[in-house]
């Protein structure tokens, strides 16, 4: 009797029970009160301010693209905000673990703090800021009023977000994986990581991933079928050729991703032997297939970005972007090319030399098109008319801080020199070189230059420059002792050293750490100060910068059907050439709009999957059955949900273009 | 010129941190690493070509062309020059072609699994010259250093004669780890149930870091050696000492090793069993448990069909051996005929 209900707390509870609650840990401990406090008080504000039922109305259920690729910005800053403090405390625990004293951080939190920084960094920061751009930015740069599948869109960045929840979840039930950011087994395996860590990264990269794919599918299908007409592909803006450029990568590498965490689920959970040490398993195999995902996602997160300092540098220096053509066939040939190089991550496994040398001159050819497309950039400022607002500022630094990046990036391909510098903090220093010079001082550069499209008013310019060279001289100063120390022969991943001359370095790239926490502050007190100061910083106008593409010829922010008459277009750069040719916007002969309707079912959906998820992670066999049907009856449902769309009557078209008329007459 | 100011910071910066640091990459003391950091070197030049004008001209136009620089010249219209875009492709594809060449070049020279041609710049090896072969063994979280030729063993202290050629073949027992010795020569891997190779050669007497740099789990920080390049008459000394010092490194006693421990302490080895490196290669030092070798030996002529399926051994002594007791019952293949072996269990 007795051990028959115990089968069945079993069934329920799986291997969840309190000694899963960290709570002799005191930086969680003390984490979790703050993030409750902080909770609690969001909780409270929204039921003193009724705003649930708009944040349900407007924000949650929101089919609007434009809303969503807010909703993902805010994701990601806020998973910044924890991925950061991440940063902080390993930078610390190395300039503080040397000789006697073993830091704060035992090894056991020491690693699951880096592996959950590269994690959250990758999939939850640097993926949902350019999925955001893109959703935000590319159907109004087409001139289109949704994405093609709008609500795919919703159920994306939910599955997105809930695969967020899942990682801040293992912070205070249970634990996050121990083994690096892409879970090498054999250390991953079920022998050396028997406890719900590496389960925890599974699944949560899973429902995420689940969201990233369908994203790209409906992105490559909005591009392709929905651009406005007269829009031809060479018309396009640069940055919606990047953004169709990395949905086809992500279309094409995140079932990949799937596939080899489907099979390392296999190997943990029912016993396989794809990448075990026994029975034929190989984890070169797993390395080699995660790689195949890993290295075009590197540049499923440039490309877009180099769209975004495309569509800048034309911006402020007044000038046509030099070298369109050969800008789109660099990012095509970097496209294709991103699948060939994939063995660079590991020429130290024991390949031969044909191989390795194969992989790494393929590695070598990308920075071709990468050095045209920099190129391209410094010609565009050439006989231009700089002005130096914050976007622009973002990107003379990120040139400037990129090229180096990108050099390190090829002594790294050469495969002699990999063998010294493999795993080492030189390769540590390269890659946020290149993500943080290039994704990240991009999505600050864009979100500088695209803020106002989406809110109405510009950001404050003081706090955006204090944040940029904070960030910049922060990056210098954290990453140029780990080159260094590169080059001493110092290896990643370690919890502590021994050698003390190694201590100076160490405290100056945390003195970085703590410049770039500064520069964060800055851009949050950016944020605040711009907030309050909205009136003032107002763009009545639309176009608040002389842009050249679609997005700005609507107004700031656009309304929910982006554009009241779908644009003709006859150039690139269609903005400044309807500009140029006196375009005049239509006042008159408004007529109804066809418009997605909002729904609900993309976050249940989600949250059901994330239920699914944590009951997987602990082995809750039943709630596991319970959410997977759960969920089967959502989306089942929803696919008898006909009132999918209604109009949006012309009399309220009417009303909101008279407005802007009006705005535009009082203020231009 | 304000915004040349970073970039003198950041060169200042640097020289600063440069000074009086001891970079084992850029004066390594062996053959092998000291042709690495050459090819490190020559790429470097190579692409400084490029980016050293690149980051000039990038702080130069956003200089000159400042908005407020109304004598600049504007041409808001001038966005193509055929000649201009031949050689922004041109230029790095020639210096990607050079150093492509270099690469495949190099990439055969310096393979770690080719027997060296050389001891140092310009000094040949010496007829009937046989490498010194040394057994890494990656072991959690510790390195245990198999001798065949002189019959000892160490864990956590490696040592070769300077100018003679060393041939490592390397392994793990669980974990993905690599054997770094950067004042040698460049990293490989070390994996379970596969064997890599790395051939090189120390020319400096001296005393270098060696460490896993793959990380391995919990007691990789710790899982550090050193390595120590002697003289002949000091490494015949060495092998002595190790002689009279150790103890014998039976199957029981690796068995006992392989028990994961941090921060070891040096032991040393005066005897090992015969083929022991192999067994641990072959993942059957356990006297119950089928090599990997014949195991594929087997599959390479067909399987053994359903039969095969019968001869399964549970890891239920590895696991309470190793403290696994959190994991589920592992199955793997049994050995097929050891004498003196309990029947093996059949669990599925």
């Amino acid at each position: 009797m007795s051990e028959h209900s115990s089968n069945l707390a079993n069934l329920i509870f799986g291997r969840l029970s309190l000694e899963a609650i960290p709570y002799h840990e005191p930086i969680l401990v003390l984490t979790f009160l703050g993030v409750a406090v902080g909770g609690l008080a969001v909780l409270g504000a929204l039921t003193y301010f009724k705003l649930w039922g708009p944040l349900w109305r407007n924000w949650v259920t929101s089919i609007d693209h434009k809303k969503i690729g807010i909703m993902y910005m805010i994701l990601g800053i806020i998973m910044l905000l924890r991925g950061f403090a991440d940063a902080l405390m390993m930078r610390t625990q190395q300039a503080l673990s040397f000789g006697d004293n073993v830091g704060f951080l035992p090894p056991h939190h020491y690693d699951q703090v880096f592996t959950a920084h590269g994690v959250i960094m990758i999939f939850f920061v640097a993926m949902p800021l350019v999925t955001g751009l893109m959703n935000f930015v590319m159907p109004l740069q087409i001139g289109a009023r949704d994405v093609a599948f709008p609500f795919l869109n919703n159920f994306s960045f939910w599955m997105t977000a809930m695969g967020a929840a899942l990682v801040m979840v293992s912070l205070f039930i249970g634990e996050f994986a121990k083994t690096g950011w892409l879970a090498y087994p054999p250390l991953s395996g079920i022998l050396q990581s028997p406890d719900v860590g590496v389960d925890y990264y599974i699944w949560s990269l899973q429902i995420a991933g689940v969201g990233t794919l369908l994203s790209g599918v409906n992105m490559v299908v909005t591009i392709i079928k929905m651009r406005a007409p007269g829009m031809a592909m060479m018309k396009m803006p640069v940055f919606t050729w990047t953004a169709l450029c990395t949905n086809i990568l992500i279309v094409a590498a995140f079932p990949i991703l799937t596939a080899v965490l489907a099979m390392l689920s296999l190997d943990r959970y029912v016993g396989t032997n794809f990448f075990t040490n026994d029975l034929g398993g190989s984890a070169m195999l797993y390395v080699n297939i995660i790689w195949i995902w890993g290295h075009p996602e590197v540049y499923i997160l440039i490309l877009p970005v180099f769209g975004v300092f495309s569509e800048i540098v034309a911006t402020f220096c007044s000038k046509r972007l030099f070298g369109y053509t050969s800008m789109v066939y660099a990012t095509i040939v970097i496209t294709l090319l991103s699948y060939l190089v994939w063995l660079h991550h590991f020429f130290t496994m024991g390949a031969g030399a044909s191989v390795n040398s194969f992989f790494g001159i393929t590695t070598m050819i990308i920075s071709i098109p990468t050095g045209a497309k920099l190129f391209n950039w410094l010609f565009t400022m050439y006989h231009g008319r700089i002005r130096f607002e914050v976007p622009m500022l973002w990107t003379v630094g990120f040139m400037v801080t990129f090229v180096i990046g990108g050099m390190t990036g090829v002594m790294l391909a050469v495969p002699p020199a990999d063998f010294i510098l493999h795993n080492s903090l030189f390769l540590i220093a390269h890659f946020h070189n290149v993500i943080i010079g290039g994704v990240v001082f991009g999505a600050f550069a864009a979100i500088n230059y695209w803020f106002p499209k989406a809110f109405g008013f510009k950001l404050d310019h003081k706090w955006g420059v204090r944040s940029f060279w904070l960030w910049f001289f922060g990056f210098w100063f954290a990453f140029t002792p780990l080159y260094i120390l590169g080059l001493m022969g110092i290896t990643r991943r370690m919890s502590h050293f021994d050698d003390m001359s190694l201590h100076p370095y160490f405290i100056v790239a945390a003195f970085g750490a703590f410049l770039i926490a500064c520069g964060i502050a800055c851009f949050l007190i950016q944020i605040a100060v711009s907030v309050m100061k909205r009136k003032e910083l107002a763009d009545h106008t639309g176009d608040p910068w002389g842009g050249r593409t679609l997005e700005w010829s609507t107004s700031s922010p656009p309304p929910n059907y982006n554009y009241a008459f779908t644009p003709r277009v006859h150039a690139a750069d269609a903005w400044f050439d309807m500009k140029n040719h006196d375009y005049k916007r239509p006042t008159e002969g408004f007529v109804p709009i066809h418009m997605p309707k909002n729904t609900g079912a993309g976050f249940i959906i989600s949250a059901l999957a994330a239920v699914l998820g944590f009951a997987l992670i602990w082995h809750m066999w039943i709630p596991a059955i319970a959410a997977f049907i759960a969920m089967m009856v959502a989306i089942i449902t929803h696919t008898f949900n006909y009132k999918r769309d209604y109009y949006i009557s012309a009399e309220e078209v009417v009303r909101v273009e008279n407005a802007r008329t009006e705005l535009l007459a009082n203020h231009v | 010129m304000p915004r040349l100011k970073p970039l003198h910071f950041i060169g200042l910066f640097a020289a600063l941190l440069l000074s009086g640091c001891n970079m084992v990459l850029l004066s390594p003391s062996g053959d092998i690493a000291t042709q690495q950091r050459d090819i490190l070197l020559i790429s470097t030049w190579l692409m400084l070509l490029i980016i050293v004008p690149v980051i000039f001209l990038t702080l130069l136009f956003a200089w000159k062309y400042r908005a407020s620089n109304t004598d600049a010249p504007y041409n808001p219209e001038w966005s193509h020059s055929t000649v201009l875009e031949l050689v922004i492709w041109a230029v790095p594809l020639i210096i990607i072609i050079a150093l492509g060449a270099i690469t495949w070049v190099s990439t055969h020279q310096l393979d770690p699994y080719r027997p060296l041609d050389r001891i140092s710049e310009g000094q040949a090896i010496p007829e009937n010259t046989k490498p010194l072969v040394i057994d890494a063994v990656a072991m959690d979280w510790k390195w245990l250093f198999i001798y065949p030729e002189q019959g000892i063993a160490t864990v956590n202290e490696l040592a070769a004669p300077v100018n003679r050629p060393i041939e490592f073949r390397i392994t793990s027992t669980t974990m993905m780890n690599s054997l770094a010795i950067p004042a040698l020569a460049g990293m490989i891997y070390a994996m379970p149930g596969m064997q890599t190779e790395l051939h090189a050669v120390i020319n400096k007497e001296g005393v270098y870091e060696g460490f896993s740099g793959n990380y391995s789990g919990a007691g990789f920080s710790h899982m550090r050696f050193k390595f120590h390049g002697l003289t002949d008459a000091d490494f015949d000394k060495w092998v002595a000492d190790n002689h009279t010092a150790g103890s014998a490194l039976s199957r029981a006693n690796y068995l006992k090793l392989e028990t994961p421990s941090i921060n070891d302490p040096v032991q040393r080895f005066a005897s090992i069993d015969a083929g022991l490196y192999d067994a641990i290669l072959n993942r059957c030092v356990e006297d119950n448990r089928m090599c990997i070798k014949d195991m594929a030996a087997i599959d390479v002529k067909g399987g053994m069909g359903r039969e095969g399926t019968y001869n399964l051994a549970t890891n239920d002594i590895l696991k309470r051996r190793i403290g696994l007791a959190l994991v589920e019952q592992k199955t793997y293949v049994g050995a097929l005929c050891a004498p003196g072996t309990a029947p093996t269990a059949r669990t599925l």
